[in-house]
């Protein structure tokens, strides 16, 4: 079975975001970048599959400038069989949609049974780039997988998603695109074996023009970027235990509205 | 020259920062308070393949070479000079010489399962009248046929015992002195080795350091590594590799120490600032900012010269010195800017004062450092470009 992951790399957890001059882009001058969390487990997820049935392939795909190397290579480390890379100036600005129309060119070639993808990117955390492939592929979805198993003939994929207080059980005719919660796996560590090994493996370098994708605009535009209002100072209420106490509960109650 | 790791390199010290960081932190304080060998995480490391990291792959090593190796072993040090330690046995001191001195049928049996971090091997040289003065050798191995016997005691033995494979060193020939000392590998259970007792230290208490006891140990000839007489030239080999491991390992500990100091200089307020405000604690930390990196440009050096196959000796030698003495004087350092709260187990940079120490005394003192780089530059060897 064939399996494609679409991974994108985002700036790491720990980063101190700071806006750029322009006030619409993030300044990423010093930032570590990283494979976005949530599309770790769609990796690990399409690992075990891979494991499980004993044979297939796992390609990794991501769209992004030449950084974008490094989480693919990551991703190839953890064992990944091969890796595309979608890498145009054509898509410098590209919004959820254009990125949805690149990867799902990418899909129609390589004709994977399966597709998997995070459930979000943990950069601007939009979560539409699945729903939006699934529907120019035409191929049934399901967001926020917690459990993922194939049919023996490989023909339906059993998808259990995350619902208030269970979960909800889906069976999909494959080909499908599922989209990965925290919980569906524990992603692996690249073993050094992996890390020496990857590069031996292929990042094939893509363009918009060997996908026939012709530039269009976006469909989205980034109007401006706010930093959050700094928090303010918290309060310390002073005095004995049982006036201090009435004092919290009347803060909470007319204060803060909290209670 | 750069000094840009390769893309392996970064990844390789990300995963090596990611576990030392969620499955090492957690446990670093309580295994040095216990002493207790981490007989899972050090499992996990063989997994990863940081046990076998100098091995070639066909003996079960990952073949990452030996920069890589000093990267990644620098983070493991960084959270826990425990495992660090044990890492750098298993890689420089045992798998190292028997890649380069054994046959292939040695390194199929006696390196393999070490390199995949299966099993663990140490390194047997020192013994009670043989530290510095390794030539004085007295443990003895005498041929009988198509084995030797072996008599003698081993001691401060790092992972001596936890390892299954041990690469002893023993006089073979006493007239000829150090050209009459010989390497074997002897494998635990073999009937006449013993462990004695396990030492009770100041640092690296995690690891064990332990007595190797052979009372008529007979070990057949094929475990004999190398040539009669070629022992201390392996085991000089190997330790001008596990200086380098050393070196890394005493970077490591100074980093983690240096870090949680600014952190510490950066929050802690006195006399109305943060203690980073005051310039005598600026000075120090700017002290310690420029050692390490001198230290860890040092051992990324003698790392480069080891995987270029260029001559490696002065400038292991030199890598180790300055990083070990680094090590000591940046941890000493990091309880001053700590205050009395430096002084107390919870803050952490205690462990690393404490683990600090030996990096000036295993694997040659600090002074037998110097005596190896003068040695070697009167000759002419400065320690390579």
């Amino acid at each position: 079975m064939k399996i494609l992951v679409t991974i994108k790399q985002v700036p790491d957890t720990a980063t101190q975001v700071k806006i750029a001059a322009d006030g619409k882009t993030i300044d990423t001058t010093g930032i570590t970048w990283i494979v976005s969390p949530y599309d770790e487990f769609a990796v690990e997820e399409a690992l075990r599959i891979k494991e499980k049935r004993g044979q297939g392939e796992v390609v990794a795909v991501s769209l992004g400038p030449d950084r974008v190397k490094e989480a693919l290579r990551s991703s190839l480390a953890m064992g990944c069989d091969r890796a595309i890379h979608l890498n145009d100036a054509a898509w410098s600005a590209a919004d959820t949609l254009a990125t949805a129309k690149a990867l799902a060119a990418v899909i129609k070639q390589e004709a994977p049974q399966l597709v998997l993808c995070g459930r979000q990117a943990i950069d601007d955390d939009m979560g539409a780039v699945t729903a939006q492939l699934a529907e120019l592929l035409g191929w049934p979805c399901a967001y926020w997988i917690m459990e993922a198993a194939i049919d023996a003939d490989g023909k339906t994929v059993r998808a259990a998603r995350q619902v208030e207080g269970g979960l909800e059980v889906f069976d999909l005719p494959l080909p499908a695109v599922l989209a990965a919660q925290k919980g569906l796996n524990e992603p692996r560590y690249p073993t050094l074996k992996g890390i020496m090994g990857a590069k031996k493996k292929e990042i094939k370098d893509v363009k918009a023009a060997d996908l026939g994708i012709a530039s269009e605009p976006s469909q989205l535009s980034i109007v401006g970027l706010e930093a959050l209002p700094p928090r303010p100072a918290g309060r310390i209420i002073q005095g004995d235990v049982p006036t201090a106490v009435k004092e919290l509960v009347r803060a909470l109650r007319e204060d803060a509205k909290a209670i | 020259m750069t000094f840009d790791l390769t893309s392996e390199q970064q990844l390789i010290r990300a995963t090596a920062r990611e576990f030392a960081e969620t499955q090492i932190r957690p446990i670093a304080a309580e295994i040095d308070r216990d002493s207790r060998f981490p007989h899972e995480t050090v499992k996990r490391m063989g997994e990863l393949g940081l046990m076998g990291m100098v091995i070639p792959e066909r003996w079960g090593g990952s073949g990452a070479g030996a920069q890589a190796y000093v990267v990644a072993l620098e983070e493991i040090a960084r959270v826990c000079a425990s495992h660090a330690v044990v890492m750098s046995v298993n890689n420089s001191l045992y798998g190292d010489p028997i890649a380069r001195f054994g046959t292939d049928a040695q390194r199929e049996r006696f390196l393999a399962p070490v390199a995949s971090g299966h099993a663990h091997g140490c390194f047997a040289l020192t013994e009670p009248q043989a530290g510095s003065d390794a030539t004085n050798q007295a443990t003895l191995a005498v041929r009988d046929g198509d084995h030797y016997v072996l008599n003698g005691r081993k001691r401060f033995i790092t992972t001596g015992r936890e390892a299954s494979f041990a690469l002893v060193f023993c006089q073979t020939d006493r007239e000829k002195g150090h050209r009459g000392i010989t390497a074997f590998v002897v494998e635990k259970g073999t009937r006449g080795f013993t462990v004695g007792k396990t030492e009770d230290k100041l640092g690296i208490r995690a690891s064990d350091t332990a007595e190797l006891v052979f009372d008529d140990c007979r070990i057949p000839a094929q475990s004999r590594i190398g040539e009669e007489g070629q022992g201390f030239k392996i085991a000089m080999t190997a330790i001008d590799g596990g200086r380098i491991g050393i070196a890394a390992q005493a970077v490591g500990i100074a980093t983690g120490a240096y870090e949680r100091s600014v952190a510490y200089a950066r929050e802690r307020k006195a006399f109305g600032v943060i203690i980073g405000e005051h310039q005598m604690v600026q000075w120090i930390l700017a002290d310690m900012a420029v050692a390490i990196d001198g230290a860890r440009l040092l051992t990324r050096k003698a790392a480069a010269l080891k995987d270029a196959g260029r001559p490696y000796r002065t400038a292991a030698a030199m890598a180790k010195l300055f990083a070990a003495e680094t090590a000591m004087k940046v941890t000493t350092d990091a309880i001053q800017v700590h205050g009395g709260y430096g002084f107390i187990r919870e803050y952490e940079v205690e462990r690393a004062f404490r683990d600090a120490k030996i990096t000036q005394l295993y694997e040659g003192t600090s002074q037998i450092q110097k005596l190896v780089v003068a040695r070697h530059l009167l000759r002419g060897d400065h320690g390579g470009a």
